[in-house]
């Protein structure tokens, strides 16, 4: 009898101590020692780039009279960056072709001011823009645009009667913006030089213009 | 010809409409933003995005961004209320700022200058690389017009400041170059002319904001003419200098 008791305590300790040992035992084995690692490096997020469209290039046609020399068309191309919402910079270059002064066409066979090569006239510029009103125009009840009326000034270089004359350039301006990525322009510019052609003085060029560009 | 542009313009187009799902997206952390209905401070208030929702950041002009809403309402926010939100990894949103540091570390620079060389009035356009904060190389085009010739001068110049940390920063510059001269088309038998020449300058720049800085400058050429006599010239200019 004693030894049976004996044999069911002995049984009993020996059940505790293997599950004791089996717990441990799963216990080592549920430890986070793995064998295998997973790779599970974050990938930080590359946020997608943001366009910026701070560029204007583009293309402009229109009319510059030339003092004394008559009136002709004129083509250019421009290419602004836009430094705040109020402020830009502007580098312009156009072309025209002079007429002939009223001398050279009332006196009848006089000897000509220019030759054709010295009446190509041609400017560069680079000016410093303020959106003086900004606003928006409506077109009906359902479109609005924005728009922008500027003034611009800056000094360049005109090459004219075969030299060229430092050249200041004041004017004013109107941009429509028709979408993300198109905008019109309508321009007024003076580009005053000295020229010592006929007598020595300071010579106003009026310059109205049509254009497009595009904002990148 | 008129295929291949046809071609060319539809995969620009493919491009574009890939490229529309993948705008930078955002969350409101304020209690709402305003969109306006144009780029700038001006354009009135038309509707507000509360916080919690997700908006899609479309288009940067200046300072300004074009936000698409949840919903598809689509108008302009501010850069400062846009740094408000959170990105998707719940960190506040940060654009770049340009600031002095940006400045001090510039690594190329453009500028355009205009002045007085010797009663001629100059234009100057030029670019440079800054090898190190002190030391930057030049290319510098300057057109200079007089009442009796017209100059263009191309110069190589090295540039050294000593001070590059300093808002008005000075420098010393070292240049060597050629002059072109054209004498005005109104006197009678003058040719063209094309010397070396040398000149040391000294100047500063000084920060302004943003990506401006002012940069003005002195320098001393000597023209070596083919003549006997070797040209001295002086010249100033003041200019904007922008940097990247």
């Amino acid at each position: 009898m004693e030894t049976r008791t004996g044999h069911v305590f002995l049984g009993l300790a020996l059940l505790i101590i293997s599950t004791l040992m089996l717990g441990t035992a799963r216990a080592e084995t549920g430890t986070p020692e793995q064998v295998i690692k997973p790779s599970l490096k974050r990938e930080p997020i590359k946020p997608a780039r943001i366009d910026t469209e701070n560029f204007e290039l583009g293309a402009y046609v229109g009319m510059l009279s030339i003092e004394d020399f008559g009136t002709g068309s004129v083509t250019g191309a421009r290419l602004a960056y836009h430094f705040s919402e109020d402020f830009f910079a502007e580098a312009s270059y156009g072309q025209t072709t002079a007429g002939k002064s009223s001398i050279e066409k009332d006196l009848i066979g006089s000897a000509q001011y220019l030759t054709d090569a010295e009446r190509e006239y041609s400017y560069y510029n680079l000016s410093f823009g303020f959106n003086v009103l900004p606003g928006e125009a409506f077109i009906g009840s359902g479109r609005a645009f924005h728009t922008a009326l500027y003034l611009v000034a800056g000094t360049g270089s005109t090459e004219f009667a075969g030299d060229d004359r430092h050249t200041l350039n004041l004017g004013f301006g109107y941009r429509f913006i028709f979408n993300d990525w198109l905008a019109g322009h309508l321009d007024a510019r003076d580009h005053i030089f000295d020229i010592d052609l006929t007598g020595n003085k300071t010579s106003h060029n009026l310059e109205v213009s049509t254009g497009l560009t595009l904002f990148f | 010809m008129p295929f291949i542009l046809v071609i060319i313009l539809l995969s620009l187009c493919t491009g574009y409409a890939q490229a529309d799902d993948n705008y930078r997206k955002v969350q409101i952390a304020e209690p709402y933003i305003e969109l306006h209905t144009g780029p700038g401070r001006g354009y009135p208030v038309f509707y507000v995005i509360d916080r919690g929702e997700w908006i899609e950041i479309h288009k940067r002009r200046t300072d300004w961004f074009k936000i698409v809403a949840g919903n598809g309402t689509t108008g302009w926010t501010h850069q400062a209320e846009l740094e408000l939100t959170l990105n998707p990894e719940g960190k506040q949103t940060r654009f770049e700022q340009i600031n002095q540091d940006q400045f001090i570390r510039r690594k190329t620079e453009v500028g355009v200058l205009g002045g007085d060389m010797d009663g001629a009035q100059t234009m100057t356009l030029y670019g440079a690389y800054r090898f190190t904060h002190n030391l930057s190389t030049e290319l510098s085009f300057m057109q200079a017009v007089g009442n009796y010739s017209n100059n263009l001068i191309s110069n190589f110049n090295l540039l050294n400041q000593p001070f590059p940390d300093w808002r008005i920063s000075p420098f010393f510059a070292l240049g060597m170059g050629n002059i072109k001269t054209t004498p005005r088309a109104t006197l009678v038998q003058a040719k063209d002319r094309s010397d070396l020449l040398a000149h040391v300058g000294l100047g500063a720049y000084g920060y302004i904001s943003s990506r401006f800085a002012l940069r003005a400058e002195y320098n001393r050429y000597v023209v070596f003419s083919s003549d006997d006599d070797n040209e001295d010239i002086k010249e100033w200019k003041l200019g904007l200098v922008t940097f990247f």
